[in-house]
C-alpha cells in the first residue's frame, strides 16, 4: 500500500524544481515524453544527422531557415542557457540575449506549455550527449533577415501565456487542448497563413498547404474534417498511422512515426475528444461534377488503367495498403496539392509498431500529362459520393514544377 | 589482412525466407544480428514500382533479379566419368541475388510435403520390399517427421498468408480440398484464388476420372491480409508476373512482404548488403565457429566474429560454404564416405499440352501458382506395384502467365520462325492449355556435388561442381506422369496433345526448375547427414544451416512450404541451444 501511494505521490513531487540534480530521472523521462509529444527532433534533426543536432533547412515563403542545434554543445548548442533561458525563448521567441526567434519556431504555440513541463524538456535535453553543429542561422535574404522585424510581428500576431483550461469542459478536452494548442503545435500546420506567415486564428484547424502538401482541415467539419471519424477513429490513425479512412503519408508520416505513435493512448484520446468537441467549421457543401462531363470520362479511363487495381474499381482501396479514396477526406479538401503531387512524385504511408509496412504509392508522373493528372484527380474528387472543385491542369503545372523541379509545361 | 569487427551474437548468411525469419525472430529475444547479403537490397517500395515491375525483357530475359554467373557459377556434368564444365550462363535453374533470395522471385506454390515422403525409405520397403528401391539409391527417411512439422507449416503458412483449402484437418477430410494431405490443425490463413476456365474443365475431366482435384495452396494471395508480424498483404490481380518477377501490388508472400518491414525495425539487427561471406572460421580445433569473413563490394576484407553462424543461403550455396569452410566431411562417391555435397537432388517436370478447338482461355489473366492439382499420382498415393519405380508427381492444371516473349505455345510440327510461326502463335494463344506433373527426384550414389579440380571464381575459391543426370527411376516416373496429363488433358476435350517427356540426359540450358536440393541433408546418423534433426551441424554445434540442402531427396513438390516449416522447427530449436550451447543430438 505504502508503495502505491508513493507511486501516486512521485508526479507531485517531480512537478518540483528544476535544479534538482542530472539524475532526476522522473524528470528526465517526463521530458522525453513531452519532447515526442512536440517532436523536436522532426525539425531540430538534419536530415542523416545526430538527433536534435539542428542543419535542417526549414523551407518558408520568406526563405530557408536552418533550425538550430539544441543539444547543450555550450559553443555550438544550448549548452550555456539556463533553464530561465529556454524557457524564454519557448514563451516569449526570445534568446538569452534577447535577440528575436522567427516563428518558424512554433513559439505562438509553445507559450502555452506550463513552466513545470518546460523544465522538464530542459532537463531532458540537458540529459543527452551534446553534439558539435555549427549551423548557419542567418539564411534568410534581406529584408526577413533583420531578426527586430519580430517585434512587429508579435505585436501584430503573437499573444503570450501559458493555457488557461475552460471550466466547463471536461479534464480529457483540456488536456487535449493543451496538447494540440501548445506542444502538439498541430495548427502550425493545419491552419492557414496570412501573408505574414502567421496561422489566421479566425481559421484554427480548418486546413492549410504546408511543403506542397495539404494538410486537411482537423474541425469536426463532416464533409472535409473529422466529423466522420470516431474518437476512437483519431486514436487508431495517431497510434498506427491508419484507420479505416484513411493512411497517412507526407509529414504527417513522420509526425505519427516519431511522435504521435509513441504517445500514451490516454493523450491520443484527449486529443481525439478535443478535435471532436471543439467545433466544425468547413466550406459549403460542392455538387459532384457529372459523370457526363468530358474530364470525368477522361479521368475514369486513367484511374481504370492506372489506378484501379490497387484503390479498386469502386474507390474503396484494401484495408491497411492502399487508402482508400471514396469518402477520404484528403481527396475532399479544397486544395487538392496533397492528391496532386501523390499521383505525380508518389509517397510512402506510415510505418508504426502495429502496422510496419509502409507501402508505396509509386510515382506516376512520368507517365501521366498535366492534364491527365488533373482529370484523374477530379475524377477523384467527384466520384463514389466524393464531391470538390475540379482540378485544372494549370494547377497540377504549377505544382510539379514545384515537387519534381520540372519547368512549367515539360 | 581481414580487419576484424565487433562481436555479434548471430551472425547470419543471406537474407531470403529463412535468414530473415530467424533474424527477426532472434533480434526480438533482444540478441544482436547481424544479416550478410552478397546481392543488393530490394524492397517493394523501392525496387518494384508497379509502372515498371512487369517487364518481362528486363526480369524474365535478362535476369534483373538474379545472380550473375560472374559472381558465381558451378562447374557441371551428368556422370563422375566425364570433366566439368562451368556454367556460363544460368538456364536450367537461376539463384536469386540480394535481399529476399529465392524468396523474392518465386512463383509461390507453398506445399507441405505428404506424410510417407519424410519415411520414404522405410515405408517403400514396408509395402513393396526392398526391390523396389532403384539401384545405385541413397533414399533415407527424413530425421523428422510430419507431425512433427505440422505447426512449423503452419506457422509459416500463417506467416506469408497462403492462400489455399484443407484437405484434412484434424483426420477429418474436407471437401473441395486434398484429400492426400497430412493431418492440419487448421485451414490455410486466406481462401483459395480464383480459377480459370481451363481449371474448370481439369476439375470437371479429373473429378469425372475419379481423381480428386483441388485449388493448389499459394503465396499470390487471395485477399488483403496481415500477418502475425504486423506485415499487411494486398489481393491478388491475376496480372501473371511472378516468377522471375518482383511483386509490386504486395500480393505475392515474400521477405519483403513478410518480414523485412518487421525485422528493419528491430533495433538491435543490422543487414549488410554487398557482402559476400567467403569461410566461416573455426576455432583450433576445429569443433566451434568463430565467426565468418566477408568481402564488403569496395573489396574489403573483414572478419566478423560470431557466437552463432547460421548458414541462410541458397541450398547450393550452402554447400559450398560448408566445403570451403571445412565444416564435414566431404562426400567421395568413389568410398561412398563423407558427407558434404552427397545426396544432391532435383525435381522432374512433364506432362501433356493440349490445343482446343475453340476455347478462350486468357492464359494472361494469371497467377504464379493459381491453379487446380491432384495428388493421386504424388507419394505413395497410388500402388507402385505395377509400375517399378519410386516416387511420385503433383499434377496440376495451371496457367503461371501469358507474358508476350516467352509464352508462345503452338502445335507440334511448326516452324520455330517466321509467317507461319506467327500465325500458329496467334491461333494458338488462346487455345492451348497445359497438364504439368512435377515430380520426385531420389537421392543416389552419383548425383552429388563437390569442390571443382579445376576452375575458380574471382577469389580464388574453386568452383562447385554438380554432377546429376535423372536416372531410370526418375525417367520412369516422370515419362508415365506425363501419359496420366495426357490422359486428363483429352479427357478436358482437347483436340490435340503434345506429350512432353522428361528431357534425358538432364541439359543446363533449358529452363526447368530451380529446386535444388540436398547436399547437406539432415539425418539422425551422422555418417550420411550434414547435420542433425534440428538442422545443426554434427561437427560444429554453434553452425546451423537452413534451407533445401538439408533434404535428403526431393518430393514431388516445390520445396519452400517445407523449407519454412523446417526454419521454424530449427528456431525452436536454436532458442533451446541459446540457454545451453552445445549439440542437441550427441554424435
Amino acid at each position: 500500500m505504502w508503495l502505491r501511494t508513493l507511486v501516486l505521490l512521485l508526479p507531485l513531487f517531480s512537478a518540483g524544481s528544476v535544479t534538482a540534480g542530472p539524475d532526476n530521472y522522473v524528470d528526465i523521462a517526463r521530458g522525453k515524453a513531452l519532447v515526442i509529444a512536440g517532436d523536436c527532433a522532426a525539425c531540430h534533426t538534419a536530415e542523416g544527422g545526430q538527433p536534435f543536432a539542428g542543419g535542417l533547412a526549414l523551407q518558408t515563403p520568406f526563405g530557408a531557415i536552418m533550425t538550430p542545434n539544441i543539444t547543450f554543445d555550450t559553443t555550438t548548442g544550448i549548452g550555456s542557457w539556463s533553464a530561465d533561458d529556454f524557457a524564454r525563448a519557448m514563451q516569449e521567441g526570445r534568446r538569452p540575449g534577447g535577440g528575436h526567434l522567427y516563428p518558424a519556431f512554433p513559439y505562438p504555440y509553445y507559450t502555452k506549455v506550463e513552466r513545470s513541463d518546460l523544465d522538464a524538456i530542459y532537463l531532458y535535453l540537458r540529459a543527452l550527449p551534446p553534439v558539435e553543429n555549427r549551423v548557419n542561422r542567418n539564411t534568410l535574404p534581406f529584408p526577413f533577415n533583420i531578426r527586430l522585424l519580430m517585434k512587429g510581428w508579435n505585436a501584430l500576431f503573437f499573444t503570450s501565456g501559458t493555457f488557461k483550461p475552460d471550466p466547463a469542459r471536461s479534464a480529457e478536452f483540456n488536456r487535449g487542448a493543451y496538447l494540440v494548442e501548445g506542444l502538439g503545435h498541430c495548427g502550425a500546420c493545419h491552419t492557414p497563413f496570412n501573408a505574414f506567415g502567421a496561422n489566421q486564428n479566425d481559421k484554427y484547424l480548418e486546413g492549410n498547404q504546408i511543403d506542397n502538401w495539404t494538410a486537411p482541415n482537423i474541425t469536426n467539419d463532416p464533409r472535409v474534417g473529422l466529423g466522420k471519424w470516431s474518437v476512437d477513429d483519431i486514436v487508431q490513425y495517431l497510434k498506427t498511422g491508419q484507420n479505416a479512412f484513411s493512411l497517412a503519408s507526407g509529414p504527417m508520416k513522420d509526425a505519427i512515426e516519431n511522435s504521435t505513435s509513441e504517445m500514451p493512448v490516454a493523450d491520443l484520446k484527449a486529443i481525439a475528444v478535443y478535435l471532436k468537441e471543439r467545433g466544425a467549421e468547413g466550406p459549403p457543401a460542392s455538387t459532384p461534377l457529372a459523370a457526363s462531363d468530358p474530364r470525368m470520362q477522361a479521368g475514369e479511363a486513367i484511374y481504370v488503367d492506372t489506378c484501379a487495381a490497387c484503390h479498386v474499381r469502386t474507390g474503396t482501396g484494401v484495408a491497411h495498403l492502399f487508402p482508400k479514396l471514396a469518402g477520404n477526406v484528403v481527396t475532399t479538401q479544397e486544395d487538392p496539392a496533397s492528391l496532386i503531387r501523390i499521383v505525380i512524385a508518389g509517397g510512402r504511408a506510415a510505418a508504426t509498431e502495429g502496422f510496419p509496412t509502409s507501402p508505396a504509392m509509386p510515382s506516376l508522373g512520368y507517365r501521366l500529362s498535366d492534364k491527365q493528372v488533373a482529370d484523374v484527380v477530379t475524377y477523384v474528387r467527384n466520384s463514389w459520393g466524393n464531391a470538390a472543385a475540379p482540378v485544372s491542369e494549370e494547377t497540377v503545372r504549377t505544382l510539379r514544377a514545384k515537387v519534381t523541379g520540372a519547368a512549367p509545361g515539360e | 589482412m581481414a580487419r576484424r569487427l565487433p562481436r555479434k551474437d548471430v551472425v547470419i548468411v543471406g537474407l531470403g525466407w529463412t535468414g530473415s525469419i530467424l533474424a527477426y525472430e532472434l533480434a526480438r529475444t533482444g540478441l544482436d544480428v547481424v544479416a550478410l547479403e552478397r546481392g543488393p537490397w530490394r524492397d517493394t517500395a523501392s525496387d518494384f514500382n508497379i509502372g515498371t515491375a512487369p517487364d518481362e525483357l528486363r526480369y524474365a530475359v535478362r535476369h534483373d533479379i538474379f545472380l550473375r554467373p560472374k559472381q558465381e557459377t558451378l562447374t557441371m556434368r551428368n556422370n563422375p566419368s566425364q570433366t566439368a564444365l562451368p556454367i556460363r550462363k544460368w538456364g536450367s535453374f537461376l539463384p536469386g541475388n540480394g535481399v529476399g533470395g529465392a524468396g523474392l522471385h518465386w512463383n509461390g506454390q507453398t506445399w507441405r510435403f505428404l506424410p510417407d515422403d519424410f519415411r520414404i525409405r522405410s515405408h517403400m520397403i514396408e509395402r513393396y520390399g526392398q526391390g523396389i528401391l532403384p539401384e545405385g539409391n541413397q533414399i533415407q527417411d527424413w530425421p523428422v517427421s510430419y507431425d512433427e512439422l505440422e505447426p512449423h507449416y503452419d506457422r509459416f503458412e500463417q506467416v506469408a498468408g497462403i492462400s489455399g483449402k484443407a484437405g484434412n484437418i484434424k483426420g477429418k477430410i474436407q471437401p473441395g480440398g486434398n484429400p492426400f494431405e497430412g493431418a492440419r490443425e487448421r485451414d490455410y490463413p486466406t481462401p483459395p484464388l480464383k480459377q480459370g476456365y481451363a481449371q474448370s474443365l481439369f476439375t470437371k475431366a479429373a473429378t469425372e476420372m475419379g481423381l480428386h482435384p483441388f485449388p493448389r495452396p499459394s503465396a499470390n494471395i487471395s485477399m488483403a491480409y496481415t500477418n502475425p508480424y504486423g506485415c499487411s498483404m494486398a489481393p491478388c490481380t491475376y496480372c501473371g508476373f511472378c516468377e522471375w518477377f518482383g511483386c509490386a501490388n504486395y500480393s505475392k508472400s515474400s521477405p519483403q512482404t513478410c518480414v523485412l518491414p518487421a525485422l528493419v525495425r528491430e533495433p538491435t539487427f543490422e543487414a549488410r548488403t554487398d557482402c559476400e561471406v567467403t569461410k566461416i572460421n573455426l576455432s583450433g580445433d576445429g569443433k566451434t565457429a568463430t565467426g565468418v569473413t566477408y568481402v564488403d563490394a569496395s573489396g574489403e576484407e573483414w572478419e566478423q566474429p560470431g557466437d552463432l553462424v547460421l548458414v541462410c543461403a541458397f541450398s547450393l550455396f550452402n554447400v559450398r560454404l560448408l566445403l570451403l569452410s571445412g565444416i564435414g566431411k566431404p562426400y567421395d562417391p568413389a568410398s561412398g564416405k563423407g558427407v558434404v555435397g552427397r545426396n544432391y537432388a532435383y525435381q522432374t517436370g512433364s506432362g501433356a499440352l493440349g490445343f482446343f478447338n475453340d476455347a478462350k482461355f486468357n492464359p494472361f489473366a494469371a497467377a504464379g501458382s493459381l491453379g487446380v492439382a491432384l495428388d493421386d499420382y504424388n507419394s505413395d498415393n497410388f500402388d507402385h506395384g505395377p509400375h517399378g519405380f519410386v516416387g511420385g508427381a503433383s499434377i496440376t492444371s495451371a496457367h503461371t502467365n501469358g507474358r508476350p516473349i516467352r509464352y508462345h505455345p503452338t502445335p507440334p510440327g511448326t516452324p520455330t520462325w517466321g509467317s507461319a510461326w506467327k500465325k500458329a502463335v496467334k491461333d494458338n494463344y488462346q487455345r492451348v492449355t497445359n497438364v504439368g506433373a512435377q515430380g520426385s527426384v531420389m537421392s543416389y550414389r552419383n548425383n552429388y556435388l563437390d569442390l571443382d579440380p579445376t576452375y575458380k571464381d574471382p577469389l580464388g575459391r574453386p568452383l562447385m561442381r554438380m554432377t546429376f543426370d535423372y536416372q531410370p527411376n526418375e525417367q520412369k516416373m516422370a515419362n508415365w506422369m506425363a501419359e496420366r496429363c495426357q490422359e486428363i488433358v483429352k479427357a478436358m476435350g482437347a483436340s490435340s496433345t503434345k506429350l512432353n517427356r522428361l528431357g534425358v540426359p538432364w541439359s543446363v540450358v533449358p529452363y526447368q526448375t530451380t529446386h535444388n536440393t540436398g547436399g547437406a541433408v539432415m539425418g539422425n546418423d551422422p555418417n550420411t547427414s550434414v547435420l542433425n534433426r534440428y538442422l545443426q551441424s554434427w561437427d560444429v554445434s554453434n553452425v546451423f544451416v537452413m534451407g533445401a540442402s538439408a533434404f535428403p531427396q526431393n518430393a514431388g513438390y516445390n520445396p519452400t512450404g517445407t523449407v519454412g516449416a523446417l526454419t521454424y522447427w530449427s528456431l525452436e530449436a536454436i532458442l533451446k541451444y541459446l540457454k545451453s550451447p552445445g549439440a542437441l543430438v550427441s554424435r
